[in-house]
């Protein structure tokens, strides 16, 4: 199976002290990486650094065979990364119906944006019927869907998920976590997701690697993480 | 450049002085005191031995803009207090110079008219001058208190832009456009030992070196801190038990009462009092020239002063040597300066946010590193 | 009573200006979060251009074209050539510099063109229609009103139906979401500067011929009261800047035809204080002001 992310020695930070040290992962295309960790273990540094918001002082991200350091931000989302960054991101000053279409702006086919819009309508029902409501009116687990429907609209191949579980009841969460695995299954979506909640992120993930401190400690099946105790009582806690 | 000098020690000085303050407040304020108290004794010296060289030349020109030097750095000293310590941005000091102007000249004209033309009436004169602005100051300030970023500095421009105004709305106490004009009090008993340029330059150092001596103990002083702390972070003070409100109106306040003096000291020194000399533009000036001069330290304030002198008359002296002819030669008078003043004000705001004072204190950073290196 | 509707048809004329001038700094106010204290030196620039193209040309229309043009560049200009480049983690330095701004272009136009009056014709008659006795609005304030209104519906449409719309209000509540999205948000950003300036000019021709004529300050007691029409509106509301304006000229108006001619200035101050005070989001926000 080939990896359709590299992430190979990345160090990033900002300002003297790096954040993330030597950090490799790779994600295989198609599976569902989660990367867990404590608060401040640099999970969302590390996703900052993916997709170019933060540039790395080492290493190299290779997304389907380009180095990413040679791809400007905005044209991440052309080449089918798309990010999700943590708080969710719904613009709350627009309406669902704007954050949707705002996912598929970059597309010069305009039928063809339509057509992605419609699609995401008919996976997230609840949308739908808020379309015209601003996204501040929206509950937590109705952002999560907005933020998660707007990166979908870009149909991409990979997709950063930055702690969707945060703030959210146990019910949404497991919604949430499934609907990864319908995509992962349905439409062959690769994920690397970000996540505080170890048990919820490994009942979907195929592959876990845990940061600590900046550095990859453990990295290696989700089954063997969600299996081993010796290494879920080190490493997670639990 | 004494005096830069002078008020660059008390800056290194005040900042020792927070360091240990915690611990030996009393005792070091003290010695801080009589610190100051000793330079401000070398710069009245160094000043006045500097004015009559300068009445030696025979230019009498020379003392005249050393006097404007010191009017202006009243005020910027006033302003720099403001917006660099207290981080209030005030655009209307260009009025509340104004204020203190028309408080010197209204008074002068007063005494005149009773026959009292003693040199005493123009000290009451820089009095009633300071006590106007710092009233108008305390008003403005009650008001900015309430006020943040842009929200100031569009209130304090309308106060630049209003207060000339007023002096065409009132114009029998104001006298319209054409200003209040008289004749400052002189020493003229002896006229041979002492011109009345020479005059005005004492005038102008007693009150700079007095406004820079209060404004260094204040900064240095418990109030000091909290007024920095103030504009570095607003919450965090309010969370220590300041008071921001009464803080910043005491500083708008004070700030207000620097700038009166500087503008009823220039009404002294030009012998009028019109609304075009503190129209918006010497707002900006002023603005300009603590921006460029270094915000946050009172030397840049001096800096700042030495420019609003300085480069007008160069480039004044420029046109007149390019022997331009004379609708663009009046073109370009004052214009020049006013674009170099943007122009600089641009560049130091992004390339070098510190300043002239920033520059000066990193060459004299690295000149010492240079010695202590070459030393061991 | 005739007095009032004159006063009133005037102070719509004069508050549509301040309007369309109060709109081009909400909308640099919400793309960056700058008060743009260069707006009237800009609009003076483009009108100085205009006054130029139509001098030579003989046709106010190429004037006006060229204003709207020279407005759009040079909003970009300042946009990419100096405020991008300023530390905007301090409120004070963006103003500071717009000043500097302002201060360069005030001198660039008096080095030019010279610091006296220059005469400044609208297209249109000024003399007010005689309506049952009463002067009303002059064909002049009509070509202001329709002006204004048709900036003001353009935008609308420009913001709430395009995509170019959505991308810069995008761009301006959530940068970095935006650029994930693929947004060029800077480029967003010169957009709305450019836009804005151009709004600034097209107040600038309007206002200019009726006041004593082109002159390097000529917008600043315009620019004075734009922003206490925006303040009044609340700096982040489109439909406030335009309310607002039409009422700080109401305002003006009434204060200088029942108090005194020359108040202008005092009631602009007043009315500024009383706003800042009594509601400093505003008086049309929604949202509470910022307390510490």
């Amino acid at each position: 199976m080939s990896a359709i992310l590299e992430i190979n020695g990345v160090t990033a930070g900002y300002g003297a002290a790096p954040v993330l040290q030597d950090v490799s992962i790779s994600v295989p295309t198609g599976t569902i990486c989660a990367v867990l960790g404590a608060n401040g273990a640099g999970k969302t540094t590390l996703l900052r650094t993916l997709s170019g918001l933060l540039k790395p002082t080492a290493g190299q991200v290779v997304f389907d065979g380009q180095d990413l350091r040679e791809v400007k931000v905005e044209h991440l989302i052309r080449l089918g990364l798309a990010h999700v960054p943590e708080g969710r991101g719904v613009v709350t000053e627009l309406t669902v119906d704007e954050n949707l279409r705002l996912g598929g702006l970059w597309r010069k086919d305009r039928a063809d944006a339509r057509r992605a819009l419609d699609e995401v309508y008919q996976l997230f029902e609840p949308l739908q019927r808020r379309r015209s409501s601003a996204g501040h009116q929206l509950s937590g687990g109705e952002r999560q869907m907005l933020a998660l429907g707007r990166a979908l609209v870009a149909r991409p191949k990979v997709l950063l998920l930055d702690e969707p579980s945060l703030g959210l009841a146990p019910r949404v969460t497991a919604q949430i976590m499934a609907l990864l695995r319908q995509l992962r299954d349905d439409t062959g979506l690769t994920v690397l997701l970000v996540e505080q909640n170890v048990r919820s992120a490994l009942s979907v993930a195929d592959e876990g690697v845990v940061m600590s401190l900046g550095r990859v400690v453990v990295s290696t099946s989700a089954e063997q993480l969600r299996g081993d105790d010796e290494l879920r009582h080190a490493y997670l806690g639990f | 450049m004494t005096a830069t000098e002078e008020v660059e020690n008390t800056r290194t000085q005040g900042a020792t002085t927070l360091a240990r303050a915690s611990t030996v407040r009393g005792g070091a304020f003290g010695r801080t005191l009589v610190r100051h108290a000793v330079y401000a004794l070398v710069a009245i010296v160094v000043l006045i031995v500097l004015t009559s060289a300068l009445a030696g030349t025979g230019n009498t020109f020379l003392n005249y803009q050393l006097a404007m030097v010191c009017a202006y750095l009243c005020a910027t000293a006033g302003l720099t207090f403001l917006t660099g310590i207290n981080g209030q941005l005030s655009l209307g000091h260009g009025a509340l110079m104004a204020t203190g102007a028309y408080g010197a000249a209204l008074t002068i004209r007063a005494l005149a008219d009773r026959g009292i033309e003693a040199v005493w009436a123009v000290f009451v004169a820089l009095l009633v001058g300071v006590l106007a602005a710092l009233v108008v100051g305390a008003v403005i300030g009650a008001a900015a208190a309430r006020l943040r970023g842009p929200y100031l500095a569009g209130v304090t421009t309308v106060i630049a832009i209003v207060v000339p105004a007023i002096t065409t709305t009132f114009d029998g106490i104001f006298k319209g456009d054409q200003g209040l004009s008289f004749v400052t009090p002189s020493p003229g008993a002896v006229p041979a030992l002492l011109s009345n340029e020479e005059w005005q330059a004492y005038l102008g150092i007693g009150c700079a070196v007095l406004v820079m001596f209060l404004l260094a103990n204040l900064i240095s002083s418990r109030f000091g801190r909290q007024f920095r702390a103030v504009a570095n972070d607003e919450v965090a003070a309010k969370l220590s038990g300041i008071n921001i409100a009464r803080t910043q109106v005491l500083a708008f306040v004070v700030s207000a009462g620097c700038a009166g003096l500087g503008g009823a000291l220039m009404a002294a020194i030009t012998q009028q009092a019109a609304p075009g000399a503190y129209s918006l533009t010497l707002s900006l000036y002023l603005l300009m020239a603590i921006v460029i001069g270094g915000l946050g330290s009172l030397a840049g304030a001096v800096w700042g002063a030495l420019l609003l002198v300085a480069l007008p008359d160069l480039s004044t002296r420029i046109t007149d040597s390019l022997e331009l002819s004379p609708d663009l030669a009046q073109k370009l008078d004052g214009n020049l300066a006013l674009a170099i003043f943007g122009l600089f004000l641009i560049i130091v705001m992004i390339v070098a946010p510190g300043g002239i004072q920033g520059l000066v204190r990193r060459l004299s950073g690295r000149l010492s590193a240079r010695r202590r290196s070459a030393g061991s | 009573m005739d007095k009032l509707l004159s006063l009133t048809f005037i102070g719509l004329s004069r508050g549509a200006v301040y309007s369309a001038f109060a709109l081009a700094l909400v909308l640099i106010w919400r793309a960056a979060r700058i008060v743009n204290f260069a707006q009237g030196a800009m609009a003076v620039a483009t009108a100085y251009a205009a006054y130029s193209v139509t001098k030579a040309t003989d046709s106010y229309w190429l004037g006006f074209v060229a204003a709207l043009v020279g407005g759009l560049v040079l909003g970009a200009l300042v946009e990419r050539g100096v405020m991008r480049f300023v530390d905007h983690s301090a409120p004070l330095n963006n103003v500071i510099v717009a000043l500097g701004v302002v201060l360069v272009i005030t001198a660039i136009v008096g080095m030019i063109y010279g610091n006296q009056f220059l005469p400044f014709e609208g297209p249109f008659d000024q003399r007010p229609l005689m309506v049952g006795g009463t002067g009303l609005l002059s064909p002049y304030d009509l070509f202001v009103l329709g002006t204004v209104l048709l900036i003001v519906v353009l935008l609308a449409l420009l913001f709430t139906r395009t995509p170019v719309g959505l991308r810069m209000r995008a761009s301006a509540f959530a940068p970095e979401v935006s650029r994930l999205l693929g947004v060029n948000v800077a480029g967003m950003l010169t957009l709305g500067w450019a836009l804005a300036a151009a709004v600034g000019a097209v107040g600038g021709m309007l206002v200019i011929p009726t006041e004593l004529g082109l002159h390097p300050h000529a917008m600043d007691l315009v620019f004075v009261s734009a922003f206490t029409a925006a303040v009044v509106g609340g700096l982040d509301s489109p439909v406030g800047a335009v309310i607002g304006g039409i009422f700080v000229g109401l305002v003006l108006t009434y204060s200088t035809g029942y108090i005194a001619s020359d108040i202008t200035p005092v009631a602009i101050l007043v009315l500024l204080l009383v706003v800042l005070l009594v509601r400093p989001g505003g008086l049309f926000s929604t949202t509470a002001a910022r307390h510490v």
